[in-house]
């Protein structure tokens, strides 16, 4: 069948999902869905205008990326400049402040993400009304489960300011260390609320778990799909979100790389352009484009690592696993029950790290050896950032790579979109409720599109109707 | 004895030394007149014009006008206060201030004099001018995007360091900050311990390296508004 005969429907802009995309169907004369795809129209260029910036202003330039998880972009820059300064073996004090400002960050944003962004769906079905499938209506039905997203979310933005000076876009981290250490009051401040904190993350965990068990049936398909799996792990394999070298499993969980040095990122990985998407597509080389794509994120990290260092986190890891027998999880929906043991697993280290009487200290920044080039890597909320810079001898960047979470993700959540358009609307009158399922499974991934918000309870959804020959057929906007 | 003059600044009198500018009298009596290109040390020249006042009811540059026996100062007039952000509107727009990724943010004397005569966004349309950087200095960087042109690296080079390193060049809309070389910074005997590397009002320029050392809620202007330490000369007082 000639590409005339198809019709096509675009979800635009695709909803709670940080930035904008968009998603296409090509749907037959029988309404079977031909091609599924998820487009990023976005266009940001910071690779460009980085360029002849002073070193020492990017980390805190190139957090303005985004509003979410700025955090991320800045330390990710900062441990690159730390290579630039040859300050990369921290002091102890620097470290710590830059690794709590990073669990106070994942706390916050996997909060905002579950409570706000996907406890809709989840709460009153993908189906559900519109007008109650929201964070207002979670607010109006489960007011307790609202404010303790509100509060928790607020706790992680307490703690990056108290690390980085500011709730958002914040410069505590500068390259070769930080510049304040936490205070008592700060740190007493903050000591007030962790154990409400603990309880909260055991109880959000407890929702996405049983959520999970509960529906399994229904959402272990639910687009869902083998694949590889890639993170950063401590050199014991230990999860961990600020440092480490790279993994990357098959869906069985054979290693395909490990403990791969984040300078040798370029031997390893590659990205792929295509021209329906402003986003490009990593891959691991050795197993080329076609099949070499991974997931990146919560479910990538508790697929990668080989234990947990906190207790609670550790054995919900081992529960979560058990679930496939040790073997790697490939149900796009388990992201959700993976980020909620990563957030138990950054309040853990958060209360540890308040404890630690080593962020009181005062030797915050070392330096050494200068260098040219430098990588640092480092995992988001929403999976493993890469920041790549040269920088010439006047100390002006001459050459920046960024490769974000979402990017690696881009090839998983097409073809989650993909699988999903394929098992739920071919054949079928097309509905609202229908195309949210589409929205469902973008959620999973938590994709930062970019750093823009959208109005809150606007909803700006936008379906066209093209017949065979392009024509715009009906159009319904909500 | 020294011979003093008496005027009066928004109807409170002042008793100057014969000689002084106003700026100076002002100073001393606790009453800020906002000012950007003026700074103690270095030779006025009424330049910026922000801290125009209107003496007898004509528009003085405050740094530069002598006082006189019995004068009728105006400062904080809502008249005045509307030209002065006019002023720093147009600074604003007429360079490439992006204060959320500048090192200087927090201790710039253009975003605090901003924030304190209640400037939340340019009512003029941004310029976007085409300006360069020059990082060839191993220890000083110039970025020309944030510089309001107010002349302080030029008389700092030429009269306290004795070096001429600064120049203006063009005019008008084209006016720029050069330096007496070929082409760089490297290329003159500028030195990081120069008086016209410490001058700077914005962040044009910087000394390298140093970048965001100092924490949000440390800096300069994030504890009280700038003209704050010359108010507090007035508190003291009564």
């Amino acid at each position: 069948m000639s590409d005339a005969k198809l019709k096509r429907v675009i979800i635009e802009p695709v909803t709670r999902v940080e930035g904008h995309g968009k998603v296409s169907l090509l749907l037959d004369e029988q309404n079977q869905v031909k091609q599924a795809r998820l487009h990023i129209v976005e266009f940001r260029g910071f690779e460009r205008f980085v360029q002849g910036r002073p070193f020492w202003e990017v980390p805190v330039l190139v957090q303005r990326l985004c509003g979410i998880c700025p955090v991320s972009h800045h330390l990710a820059a900062a441990k690159a400049m730390d290579r630039i300064v040859g300050g990369e073996n921290l002091t102890p004090t620097a470290e710590k402040m830059r690794r709590l400002m990073h669990y106070g960050q994942t706390f916050q944003s996997h909060v905002l993400h579950f409570f706000h962004l996907v406890s809709p769906d989840l709460l009153f079905g993908f189906d559900a009304d519109p007008a109650i499938r929201n964070v207002i209506g979670v607010a109006q039905k489960f007011p307790e489960l609202a404010v303790q997203g509100v509060m928790m979310r607020k706790y992680g933005q307490e703690i990056i300011k108290a690390t980085a000076g500011k709730k958002i876009h914040g410069t505590g981290a500068i390259p070769g260390g930080i510049n304040k250490n936490l205070s008592i009051a700060e740190r007493d401040e903050l000591l007030k609320d962790i154990d409400q904190m603990v309880e909260w993350a055991r109880s959000a965990l407890k929702i996405a778990k049983d959520y999970t068990t509960e529906n399994l049936e229904k959402i272990a398909p639910f687009g869902s799909f083998d694949s590889n799996h890639l993170s950063i792990v401590r050199k014991d394999g230990c999860l961990d979100l600020y440092d480490g070298n790279l993994r990357a499993i098959d869906a069985e969980g054979n290693k395909i790389i490990d403990q791969v040095d984040p300078q040798d990122y370029m031997e390893h990985i590659a990205e792929e352009v295509k021209p329906w998407s402003y986003m490009k597509f990593p891959f691991i080389k050795s197993v080329g484009p076609e099949n070499g794509w991974c997931r990146v994120g919560p479910l990538a990290r508790i697929n990668t690592c080989d234990f947990i260092d906190t207790p609670e986190a550790e054995k919900e890891r081992q529960e979560f696993m058990a679930l496939t027998k040790g073997k790697p999880n490939n149900i796009t929906m388990a992201y959700h029950w993976t980020r909620m043991i990563e957030t138990l697993h950054s309040i853990e280290k958060i209360k540890e790290l308040l404890h630690d009487k080593d962020l009181q200290g005062t030797d915050l920044v070392v330096k050494g050896e200068r260098r040219e080039e430098t990588v640092a890597i480092i995992e988001a909320p929403r999976g493993t950032l890469y920041h790549h810079y040269k920088v010439d001898k006047n100390d002006q960047v001459t050459m920046a790579n960024l490769i974000v979470s979402t990017t690696s993700n881009n090839e998983p959540m097409n073809r989650a979109v993909q699988k999903v358009a394929q098992d739920h609307l071919s054949g079928v009158e097309i509905t609202e409720g229908l195309l949210n399922h589409i929205e469902v499974a973008i959620r999973a991934y938590d994709p930062c599109l970019s750093c823009a918000t959208h109005a809150m309870g606007k909803m700006p959804l936008i379906i066209s109707l093209f017949d065979h020959k392009g024509n715009l057929v009906d159009q319904r906007a909500k | 004895m020294e011979k003093t003059v008496k005027f009066t600044i928004d109807g409170v009198e002042i008793t100057a030394k014969a000689g002084q500018t106003i700026m100076q009298a002002a100073d001393e009596a606790g009453i800020y007149i906002p000012r950007l290109c003026y700074m103690n040390e270095l030779k006025p020249h009424g330049s910026c014009r922000v801290c125009t006042v209107m003496v007898n009811g004509n528009p003085q540059a405050a740094c530069t006008q002598p006082v006189a026996e019995g004068t009728v100062v105006k400062s904080e007039t809502e008249k005045i206060q509307a030209s002065r952000r006019d002023i720093v509107d147009m600074l604003f727009v007429e360079g490439n201030h992006f204060c959320m990724v500048c090192e200087k943010s927090g201790n710039c004397e253009l975003q605090a004099m901003a924030y304190r005569l209640g400037i939340c966004a340019p009512k003029y349309p941004y310029l976007f001018p085409k300006l360069d950087v020059d990082g060839s200095h191993p220890d000083i960087f110039i970025d020309r995007n944030r510089c309001i042109l107010c002349g302080r690296c030029v008389e700092a080079s030429q009269d306290i360091d004795g070096k001429g390193v600064f120049e203006f060049v063009g005019r008008g809309q084209e006016k720029r900050v050069a330096v007496n070389a070929e082409a760089k910074l490297a290329d003159t005997n500028m030195e990081v311990t120069d008086k016209a590397a410490d001058v700077c009002p914005v962040g044009a320029i910087i000394k390298k390296r140093v970048g965001f050392a100092v924490p949000v809620g440390e800096r300069l202007y994030d504890k009280e508004p700038i003209g704050s330490d010359i108010e507090r000369k007035k508190n003291g007082k009564t």
